[in-house]
């Protein structure tokens, strides 16, 4: 059985105007399997991914069908899901400062998962929350920051720590690295990497870079405008672009690659994408 | 740093008008209905500042003023700290018909006098402390409630509750543990403001002859019945008012300095 298999996922205005904001997308993750959802600002990556877990924002609803770990989530009371979040899925964000509360100690955020989903108290907790920062190569003393008191990364860092707390078997992470700078972007990228891996757990990556996304999985789901444009191997999709949007970001992907290979003398040439 | 002579400064003058209306409760210069005074006496060594019109002794009837005013203004800040919380909340958790609506009735509510719901609320049940009360928490718990449902409905949109939610923290959970301490601030500063609103709404009521009823006679009514004897006698006039300015001055720099000692973010050093 798949671990998530969406079927003609469509997501519109309660009010019913206007067109589907998603429109009619399919696809399905195996337990393990990871998949890149790619696609322009505006296109619905986000909304996909909080319609998997049913929390699309009030003023939205979902039609089709979303099974997650066997539940489906179109439809279902908060009571239902409430059971199934957490165990089944977890979701990283793109903004590290508003991912996590800003009037909470680290360690405390990273310790309420702990203890809702594994029962941890005392001393057993404590160790867990510095087992649980060691994992994503945080120092123990950030248990007592602030999230202003640390940086960017260092927050993105913990709120991985907080997602894998409830060890979930799907990994939403929603552009986990748009807001940092390049080196942190590819430290956090591989931290990821080596954690699902390490957990054997599903991965649901959004990106509007094909850069990034091909650092993390080899699938790839290419949304325009709430459509599913292309799918299949990111290789496939490289090597055989097809539709526009989807040529159009293969070359800013290749202009990038080769920005960043760029010796100093042949920066300034352009080199055609 | 100034700031914290500010909070210093607020809670020297509200602990100094606190333990005047403490003391009133066990013990003033003379009993409250006692008119053994001479009329109109100056300041001194037998009344110390002095006596009123009907030979009342003035200091005792400002520690007893001092009482009223911080009942009033504590009792209207908890009644509209409860009821304005809870209808923010339920206003931030609603559909959006039941928060239209809600928004709409706050908004006439506040857009209501706050002397003139006093005047119905007091017609209704005749003028005493505890109608005083009911009266100006229900025109705050309108404001309380508004700025509330703001409050919290930017919390509840912020990733942070929605990564809770995914994984299965249920909604009085989120309120408990991320909404009320994040509203939490900026809530207290707002009611502590409140606070000296509510003592002049009360002493605003008093002068117009709707407060609490006579001998506990409050500040604004003793600057009410100083007024036609204020050349003869300034210190009836004056001692009201300076009392009303401290607590109120007080209770403003507190709210500024607490705001800094509530939010960890704004604290420079750890
Ligand atoms: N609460 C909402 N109510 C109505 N429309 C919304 C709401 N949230 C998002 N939308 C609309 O849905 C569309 C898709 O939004 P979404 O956030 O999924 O985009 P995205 O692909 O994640 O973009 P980005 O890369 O900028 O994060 C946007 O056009 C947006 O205007
Ligand atoms: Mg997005």
């Amino acid at each position: 059985m798949s671990l998530l298999s969406v079927s003609d996922l469509s997501i519109l205005l309660k009010s019913g105007e206007g067109q589907p904001i998603v429109d009619r997308i399919s696809f399905a993750l195996e337990p393990g399997q990871r998949l890149g959802l790619i696609g322009e600002s505006g296109s619905g990556k986000s909304l996909t991914t909080l319609a998997v877990t049913g929390l699309l924002p009030p003023g939205l609803r979902a039609t089709g069908s979303v099974l997650l770990d066997g539940t489906q989530v179109i439809g279902a009371r908060d009571r239902t899901l409430d059971r199934v979040r957490g165990h089944a899925a977890a979701v990283v964000f793109q903004e590290p400062s508003t991912a996590l509360d800003p009037l909470m100690r680290l360690g405390k955020q990273i310790a309420e998962p702990l203890r809702r989903h594994r029962g941890l108290r005392g001393a057993a907790l404590r160790s867990a929350v510095a087992a649980a920062l060691d994992e994503v190569a945080l120092p123990t003393r950030v248990a007592g920051a602030y999230p202003h008191e640390v940086s960017g990364g260092q927050r993105q860092r913990a709120a991985i720590a907080m997602a894998l707390a409830c060890r979930p078997k799907l990994l939403i992470a929603d552009e986990p690295t748009t807001a940092l700078d390049v080196t942190v972007q590819a430290e956090v990228l591989a931290l990821l990497d080596r954690l699902a891996a390490a957990h054997d757990m599903a991965l649901l990556f959004v990106s509007h870079d094909l850069a990034v996304i091909g650092k993390v999985t080899d699938e790839v789901l290419v949304l325009s405008q709430g459509r599913a444009v292309r799918t299949g191997p990111l290789a496939e999709v490289l090597s055989n672009p097809g539709d526009d949007y989807t040529r159009s970001l293969v070359a800013s992907a290749r202009r990038l690659d080769a920005a960043l290979d760029l010796t100093p003398e042949v920066s300034d040439d352009s080199r055609g994408a | 740093m100034r700031r914290r002579a500010f909070l210093v400064t607020g809670i020297v003058l509200v602990a100094v008008v606190l333990a005047v209306a403490l003391l009133s409760l066990f013990w003033t210069p003379f009993p409250a209905a006692d008119t053994t005074g001479g009329r109109l006496e100056g300041p001194g060594a037998h009344h110390l500042l002095g006596t009123d019109k009907l030979g009342r002794d003035l200091l005792t009837r400002l520690m007893i003023g001092a009482r009223i005013a911080v009942a009033v203004g504590a009792g209207a800040v908890a009644l509209g700290a409860l009821l304005g919380g809870a209808a923010g909340l339920l206003a931030a958790f609603a559909n959006r018909w039941l928060d239209d609506s809600l928004a709409a009735l706050l908004d006439i509510l506040i857009a209501f006098p706050t002397l003139l719901l006093a005047m119905l609320v007091v017609a209704a049940r005749g003028a005493s402390l505890a109608s005083a009360i009911v009266a100006i928490g229900l025109a705050m718990s309108a404001i309380v409630a508004r700025l509330t449902r703001v409050l919290a409905k930017r919390v509840l949109a912020m990733d942070y509750v929605t990564a809770a939610r995914t994984s299965g923290v249920s909604w009085p959970r989120i309120v408990w543990a991320h909404v009320l301490p994040n509203i939490w601030p900026t809530l207290a500063v707002n009611l502590a403001l409140q606070f000296g609103l509510a003592v002049l709404a009360e002493a605003s009521l008093s002068y117009l002859g709707l407060g609490p009823p006579p001998p506990n006679a409050s500040w604004g009514r003793l600057l009410q019945e100083a007024q036609s004897t204020v050349l003869t006698a300034p210190v009836g006039a004056i001692a009201p008012g300076v009392l009303l300015v401290v607590l109120v001055v007080g209770v403003n720099l507190l709210a500024d300095g607490l705001r800094d000692v509530a939010d960890p973010t704004r604290r420079r050093h750890r």
